[in-house]
């Protein structure tokens, strides 16, 4: 079966700093990273394909350094990666980048399932699956956990808050990858040294049939007018050494403030 | 005034919905499938768009996106206003596609700015709050549970039946498993416990629970406690994944405090940190904090605050 995995290169969130003053966030010079859930839409695609053959196909969205970060994917198992790093595919939000994705997986042709994650590491809206699911008309089986293909049926365990709902559809289906689904592998040193080997392409919008001028940015339907850390006065008032001592500190506090 | 249309699958959030509908316009509610939520009126809904029809019995994301298009065609609403549950999140991002527009999901408020609707939500992790303006005619904003209060001011409430024009389901539910009931409550909790991976294993929560019994309060965790090692339930799990909590006073336990996590105790009027990493970046958010093994400082403080 053949098997496409959408992924969004983000800044690692523990690396962005707050600027004291302004609270902006700083994310110049934090390095960039798949999130945790499209390494899990990731290995359940390499689970699936060693049980039932085809192939992987990493499609992912970000920056020229996302050339680098791909190695990772192609080394847990995708057997091609294409890459969406024009500068104008930036900026679109969840509208533009499923505009690009559903356009890239368009072009791919040939596939039975697409995952993601249920939501990206950064932005986390959980929008971009049921845009890409009805530009491609496609159903869609979020917040998976537990997912087998038998023949042309897919049968997958949603987790709910109030219920585990098990669901069955035909093939094509797009579906979104809870951390519960799997414990993503981290790929021997063998095989990130064969990683680079594998094939690799880039897309422009041009090559996906899109005008420069529809897609990122120009896509966008949403503005975001700021984007600040909220205001935190915590005293980070600390006790140390002897815990009978600390905690004699702590509850007087804690007893001025009214709260035991 | 702009219509407004209101639809969540749980009644309770369409009702706080409703209840800030009505600041910022007429509201409507969709009654789609079988519900046995009535009192859609009672929160001040001008009119109530109904169908039951029988594609609609299960909620079916690709459906339900296609039914509150229609509706909100039919009613003239240029915004619909959805409860940002897991479900209504997948039902947004289709909505809006369908609908040509802009979307905000995960809102956790709504303000007017400069003439404009504007909704806040999380951003790059938790690590900031994005203020967002769609800039579509039309808009889709999901809105967090227990965001708004529901406040009743009954309205006309007039039912009108409507005939849509759905295709059938293409995901077929073959099972249901309710999950217990959640047996805790941690998000009125006025006090609450967080245990994180400080705990080396689950019988020691033993220590968070006494502690958390001593202030009369609840215990939570961080994800890695629910979801990886099932240790407790996901009903108290915290962060951006999970719970958002803004008890009088948090005791954060064992917690490193990635963002992700402390992103979901920022509402907590006092936040208490036990930590024998004084690096732990939960030391950043927390007013207090003791340096220390939370194995010797628990029953300690434990027998302290029960005297």
């Amino acid at each position: 079966m053949d098997l496409i995995v959408c992924m969004k290169q983000v800044v690692d969130l523990q690396q962005i700093r707050i600027k004291r003053d302004t609270r902006e966030p700083v994310v110049e010079g934090a390095p960039f990273v798949f999130g945790q859930f499209e390494k899990n839409a990731l290995e359940e695609a390499v689970r699936l394909k060693e049980k039932h053959g085809g192939k992987v196909t990493a499609l992912a969205l970000g920056n020229a350094k996302l050339k680098d970060l791909i190695i990772e994917a192609l080394a847990m198992g995708a057997d091609e990666a294409v890459l969406l790093t024009d500068p104008a595919f930036a900026g679109g939000g969840s509208a533009g980048t499923a505009l690009a994705l559903a356009a890239a997986i368009r072009k791919i042709g040939k596939f039975d399932l697409v995952l993601m994650g249920e939501g990206s590491a950064d932005n986390y809206s959980g929008q971009v699956i049921g845009r890409v699911a009805e530009l491609l008309d496609l159903p869609q089986i979020t917040y998976v956990r537990e997912l087998t293909v038998d023949g042309s049926r897919v049968r997958a365990t949603r987790d709910l808050e109030d219920a585990l709902e098990v669901v069955e559809a035909d093939l094509p289906v797009i579906v979104s990858a809870t951390s519960e689904l799997n414990t993503p592998r981290l790929p021997p040193l063998t095989a990130i040294l064969k990683a680079s080997k594998k094939p690799m392409v880039t897309w422009t919008p041009a090559d996906l049939g899109l005008a420069p001028d529809k897609i990122g940015a120009g896509a966008a339907v949403v503005k975001t007018l700021s984007n600040l850390a909220p205001e935190q006065e915590r005293k980070q008032i600390l006790f140390e050494g002897e815990v009978d001592k600390a905690v004699d500190e702590l509850v007087k506090a804690l007893q001025k403030e009214g709260v035991v | 005034m702009a219509a407004i249309l209101v639809y969540s699958e749980q009644a309770s959030v369409a009702f706080e919905l409703l209840s800030k509908a009505r600041e910022l316009g007429t509201p409507f509610a969709a009654r789609l499938g079988k519900s046995d939520a009535d009192d859609f009126a009672v929160y001040g809904a001008q009119k109530i768009f109904v169908s039951d029809d029988a594609r609609l019995a299960d909620f079916n994301a690709d459906v339900y996106a296609d039914a509150l298009a229609q509706t909100a065609d039919t009613s003239g609403a240029q915004m619909v206003l959805i409860g940002s549950t897991k479900r209504g999140k997948e039902l947004a991002g289709r909505l809006a596609q369908k609908l040509g527009c802009g979307a905000v999901t995960d809102a956790i408020g709504m303000m007017t700015q400069g003439g404009k609707l504007a909704a806040q939500r999380y951003a790059l992790g938790g690590n900031t709050i994005a203020t967002d303006v769609v800039t579509t005619e039309r808009q889709v904003i999901a809105v967090m549970p227990r965001t708004f209060e529901a406040t009743k001011q009954p309205a006309a409430g007039e039912i009108v039946p409507i005939d849509l024009k759905l295709r059938e389901p293409r995901v077929q539910i073959v099972e249901r498993k309710p999950k217990a009931a959640a047996t805790a409550n941690i998000e009125s909790a006025e006090t609450l416990v967080v245990a994180g991976k400080g705990f080396a294993k689950q019988e020691d929560l033993a220590l968070a629970d006494a502690l958390a019994q001593a202030l009369k309060g609840e215990v939570g965790c961080t994800r890695t406690l629910s979801a990886d090692f099932h240790w407790l339930g996901e009903e108290r799990m915290v962060g951006i994944s999970g719970k958002k909590c803004k008890p009088r006073l948090m005791i954060s336990v064992g917690v490193s405090g990635q963002i992700q996590h402390t992103v979901g105790i920022l509402g907590s009027k006092v936040i208490v940190a036990i930590n024998k990493d004084k690096a732990a970046p939960i030391f950043k958010v927390a007013d207090y904090g003791i340096v220390g093994d939370l194995y010797q400082v628990l029953p300690r403080l434990t027998e302290r605050v029960a005297r």
